[in-house]
């Protein structure tokens, strides 16, 4: 460890040696007393450049192309070059917002189903991941295992899972199926569940299946920090069960239900990997996720410009919705740090 | 567990008179129930995966059913000469595992900035870093592999198709995360452990390594799981980036599909091989990753 | 202040650079050449059962390949569903192969790309001559009007598949000629407990491909002369209808099929659960699947009376995979040299037979190993009674647009719901929408 350290440290004062002097203007470095504060004061900035320098390889720049593409007209014929394709101003947002053009109306619907689709999924990752860490505070036997367990759908690589919810969704020889209709007798005969209007809860089931051991840990990790006191006094003073949980428990638990409901909304809203592994390329209409909605607008039919419009579209939702969020949930609240 | 409880209530009240702590029966009951019914809700796709991946074929291929009619290991045999799996899994391995110690080293350095240190531009560069959880993955996928392919013509370097190309596509993916988890652990850390490491000496750096790291280790657990998670299961960019001998396995288990006949059994198997050092990893982990998220994610 | 200022200009500046940078768009300006004429860079499509039955059919013929030219070829057998996307990539990063297979019916997207090779009289003059070739094959490698961007490889035409037993079984003498035939058979075979028909109801390729005969059969294009779509003409509505009802009106496909997308129907057809199937060239398929040559008969695919012929009745696309060599290779002589290595008689026997599909050079084709009673049906389809998809530019977001419409009738179907001639309309407008307007 401290060999590490020695190593590390060297190194370092060495690069901020010399960025010091290339960052920080304000003065030369003379003194011995000025070098080691404009060491300091260049220390943040060397620390934050490997992540910002990525975030800029990765994330910024091809977002700002990402942005000038959807202005250009960029089809099958200018792809080779796509710096020579004509611009085509506003073109792409027209046919993406006109809502009654197929393309715009169809862009809508696949909005609405994210939007329905990721509240009920939220809403629900957060019910049972909630309820479950609450039932799973108190010791019991075999809790260990059982959070174990419970933790196994969320671990699982997204492809696995859901490669094997199709499995079980197959309308002739899947589990679902044979459960509900050959063993339950609840349907007269075998449903899809994988086309037609039921897709939308098969993607609810398998998104819910795979999402709500994230909320249940974040909750339960929230829970650990609620002292038992407070559960000691209310408990004294009469109150029940669910007049404990709907005091104490929901309020604590506030900053961190904020963030989690935020992530989760965003993560879930720009979900490509559970439909496309569950749909393929031509997702059901019940089930249009925005997200495989732009893919096959973009690389099926190869119409980049559309593509690159809606997924800007899509960021702006995003950006008002996040920030509207904030505003809201930060009233009332201590903004110290981010 | 002292008094007897009366007649049936309405779940989670209780107004018998009893220790003060002990759970209602009702809790008790509905917590049995809700349990349960959430273990078979997890279980159950657990089950029909390890069970169908013992299967033979016929099996997979009819009605389903509960029960193997004869366990076979064909399926684990067969999946690694069906498709390549294990350079899949391979390549995976390396990239998800260096993404995962980049994003780490990186998501390190950067939290401490920030935990400790005020500096001007701050606010704008957490708010940044996060703001990109909100990016849809399609509107730069186009233009970063453009930009790899442009990199790669005019310094030589291959970061289109290559895993390094991958990784640091990955290694940026689940930097926000990270970077804003660790913030909050180490601010979990007290300032003066830090003062006293200076005073005796140590750079900041050695500040770093020495105090605040290994009191955080339980929240750089928790990130280090979250950033492989994050890698080992990628689609989008991963059928993109790579070719064929760089693919991962997110992409290559695709190839089970695309054959004449839908081989469920080897699909399974092969998920289930797949699968199996996430979960493990995760499980074993589990502890830390409880703990970095109670410091770290709620504050 | 001055260093965060001096942070950002920084930062600003970096990114304008890399922006500018990839401004640069491909690799377009830099043509193709000769720089490595020791290597080639091959992607195959997935031919065979599996890709590994790919590999251990071409790489004896790419040593073969080797040894007479000393050409190295690096071959990658791309799966279907990941083929037109790697392509797409490699337009637009201009890396890529050097040689690669395509769907026919991609060669006009392709062409429009301006990424592959033309073949005009010179580059065909290096490989024998355009006479070589049958003309329908040639018929699908790019616009009317334009050198062809490919050169035929392997040609496959669709034909009905019946297995024996059951027809016998079910009193069925010989195999239906007309639609109508087949259905009053289905009714004899659904009788004896077995499922008619298959079909993928999910795969949209799979549903152009029948649309498109039975739109041909209606004398309805799905393009206008002049490339514009035109999905909603009655022919191709009529047509449309006429599929989606085999499973809708007529129960002859059964209702599971719509969600088939991964060859279910030809499982359930070597299986012995169904009485027939329409396939392309599928012996080898079956023939991995444990079905022998033996239990399955051939047979042209139905018309709507009369005979198979032109005009119509056409009962097939032109189906096939094209050769295509990257503008930008690295090796041009040497891909062209590949090309005719691959197009050369000897070599069109061996991988003929291997796909059990048709050569479409002329010599090749009179070959012994052809003449089979099941080679002689696809042959004499090809040659009589096949018709080649439009080629137009738009040819994959046809695809995608009107065989997802079919997708949805066929969901729409199996869940009971009517489908006539207003809803069929209704989603083929939507589809036509769709297409870009140039």
């Amino acid at each position: 460890m401290s060999t590490g350290t020695n190593m590390t440290t060297t190194t370092a004062s060495a690069d901020t040696g010399e960025r010091t002097v290339r960052k920080n203007s304000p003065g030369a470095a003379r003194s011995p007393r000025r070098t080691g504060r404009i060491r300091r004061i260049g220390l943040p900035y060397l620390l934050l450049l490997p992540a910002l320098l990525l975030e800029l390889l990765v994330h910024l720049v091809p977002m700002v192309i990402g942005i000038v593409m959807s202005f250009k007209e960029l089809t099958q014929f200018y792809i080779r070059d796509w710096g020579t394709a004509p611009w085509s101003g506003f073109d792409n947002y027209k046919v993406s917002l006109d809502f009654n053009a197929p393309v715009g109306d169809a862009l809508l619907h696949s909005f609405l189903v994210t939007v329905g689709f990721t509240l009920l999924s939220v809403g629900l990752c957060w019910l049972i991941g909630t309820a479950a860490a609450v039932f799973m505070q108190d010791t019991f036997r075999g809790r260990g295992l059982l959070r174990a367990l419970f933790l196994v759908p969320y671990a699982l690589p997204v492809y696995a899972a859901v490669i094997t919810w199709v499995f079980m969704f197959q309308h002739d020889n899947g589990l679902v199926n044979h459960v509900l209709h050959d063993q339950l007798h609840l349907t007269d005969k075998p449903s899809f569940w994988l086309i037609g209007d039921n897709s939308f809860v098969a993607l609810l089931v398998v998104s819910v299946w795979k999402g709500w051991p994230f909320a249940f840990l974040i909750v339960m990790a929230g829970l650990q920090n609620i002292p038992k006191e407070l559960y000691e006094a209310a408990a004294l003073d009469g109150a029940g069960m669910l007049q404990q949980i709907r005091r104490i428990t929901l309020p604590s638990l506030r900053p961190v239900n904020q963030v989690l409901i935020l992530v989760l909304f965003l993560w879930t809203f720009n979900d490509f990997n559970t439909p496309y592994v569950l749909f393929g390329k031509a997702a059901p209409e019940a089930a249009d996720l925005i997200s495989v909605h732009i893919y096959q607008a973009s690389f099926v039919t190869w119409n980049f410009g559309t593509g690159s419009a809606m997924s800007v579209l899509l960021l702006l939702f995003l950006l008002v919705v996040t920030g509207v969020y904030l505003l809201l949930t930060s009233r009332g609240r201590k903004t110290a740090d981010v | 567990m002292s008094s007897t409880t009366r007649a049936p209530q309405p779940p989670l009240t209780s107004r018998t008179p009893r220790s003060p702590m002990a759970p209602p029966r009702s809790f008790l009951w509905s917590r049995g129930i809700f349990l349960t019914l959430l273990t078979v809700f997890v279980l159950v796709p657990v089950y029909v995966m390890i069970s169908s991946s013992l299967k033979p074929l016929a099996d997979v291929t009819g009605k389903f059913r509960w029960l193997p009619s004869g366990l076979t290991f064909r399926p684990y045999i067969d999946i690694w000469s069906t498709v390549p799996l294990a350079r899949y899994f391979v390549n995976s391995l390396v990239v998800a595992g260096a993404a995962t110690i980049c994003s780490v080293i990186i998501a390190v350095f950067s939290a401490y900035a920030v935990s400790r240190y005020n500096f001007r531009g701050k606010r704008v560069f957490t708010v940044t870093v996060l703001s990109t959880q909100m990016f849809p993955g399609i509107l730069f996928l186009l233009p970063l592999f453009l930009l790899y392919v442009n990199i790669g013509n005019a310094t030589g370097i291959a970061l289109f198709g290559s895993r390094g190309g991958l990784i640091l596509t990955y290694l940026t993916f689940s930097l926000p995360f990270s970077i804003w988890m660790l913030i909050g652990y180490f601010d979990s850390v007290p300032r003066d452990l830090d003062e006293a490491a200076l005073v005796d000496g140590c750079g900041p750096l050695g500040a770093l390594f020495r105090i605040v790291v290994p009191a955080a280790i339980p929240g750089i657990v928790a990130v280090a799981v979250y950033a492989f998670m994050t890698a080992w299961g990628e689609v989008l960019f991963a059928s993109v980036m790579t070719n064929d001998t760089t693919r991962t396995l997110a992409v290559g288990l695709q190839g089970y599909s695309t054959l004449n006949d839908v081989y469920w059994n080897q699909i399974m198997a092969a998920s289930l091989v797949v699968s199996v050092p996430v979960v493990a990893g995760f499980l074993l982990l589990q502890r830390y990753l409880v703990t970095g998220l109670t410091a770290g994610a709620v504050k | 202040m001055r260093s965060i200022r001096a942070a950002a200009v920084g930062a600003v500046t970096m990114s304008l650079a890399l922006a500018a940078s990839a401004c640069g768009g491909g690799s377009s300006t830099g043509g193709g050449s000769n720089d490595s004429p020791k290597t080639l860079t091959y992607w195959a499509s997935n031919q065979g059962a599996s890709i590994e039955v790919d590999k251990k059919v071409l790489q004896p013929e790419l040593d073969k390949f080797e040894k007479q030219t000393g050409i190295k070829v690096k071959l990658e057998v791309v799966p279907w569903s990941d083929l037109l996307n790697r392509i797409l990539t490699a337009t637009t990063s201009g890396q890529g192969p050097d040689v690669l297979n395509i769907g026919n019916t991609w060669s006009a997207s392709l062409q429009a790309t301006g990424a592959l090779l033309p073949w005009d009289a010179k580059n065909f003059e290096k490989i024998g001559g355009k006479d070589r070739f049958v003309d329908s094959a040639l018929g699908s490698t790019g616009a009317e009007g334009k050198d062809p961007a490919a050169v035929p490889l392997y040609s496959m035409a669709y034909a009905l598949y019946y297995n024996k037993q059951i027809f016998a079984d079910a009193g069925i003498a010989k195999p239906p000629v007309t639609w109508d035939e087949l259905i009053a058979d289905g009714k004899k075979i659904s009788a004896k407990g077995k499922s008619v028909l298959g079909a993928e109801g999910s795969n949209l390729s799979e549903n152009i491909h029948h649309v498109f005969v039975f739109g041909k059969q209606h004398g309805a294009d799905f393009f206008t002369p002049d490339g514009k779509a035109d999905f909603t003409s009655d022919g191709v509505v009529a047509a449309v209808k006429q599929y989606v009802d085999l499973m809708a009106k007529d129960k002859v496909i059964p209702t599971g099929n719509a969600e088939y997308a991964q060859n279910q129907s030809v499982s359930d057809f070597a299986k012995g659960k169904q009485a027939m199937l329409l396939w392309q060239s599928a012996a080898a398929n079956l023939k991995s699947q444990g079905m022998s040559e033996d239990q399955y008969g051939i047979a042209p695919v139905p018309v709507q009376s009369g005979t198979p012929g032109t005009g119509n009745q056409v009962n097939s696309m032109v189906a096939g995979i094209n050769l295509a060599v990257f503008k930008n290779s690295h090796n041009l002589d040497g891909a062209t040299k590949f090309v005719k290595f691959m197009t050369s008689d000897e070599e069109q026997k061996v991988l003929n037979t291997a796909y059990s599909s048709i050569p479409p050079v002329k010599a090749a084709q009179e070959d012994s190993a052809f003449t089979s009673p099941s080679n002689a049906v696809l042959k004499d389809t090809l040659a009589k009674s096949a018709s080649a998809l439009p080629q137009v530019a738009d040819e994959s977001q046809f695809e995608t647009a009107v065989g997802t419409a079919v997708k949805e009738l066929f969901a729409d179907a199996a869940a009971g719901r009517p489908v006539t001639t207003e809803s069929v309309k209704a989603k083929l407008q939507k589809a036509q929408q769709q297409m870009p307007t140039k």
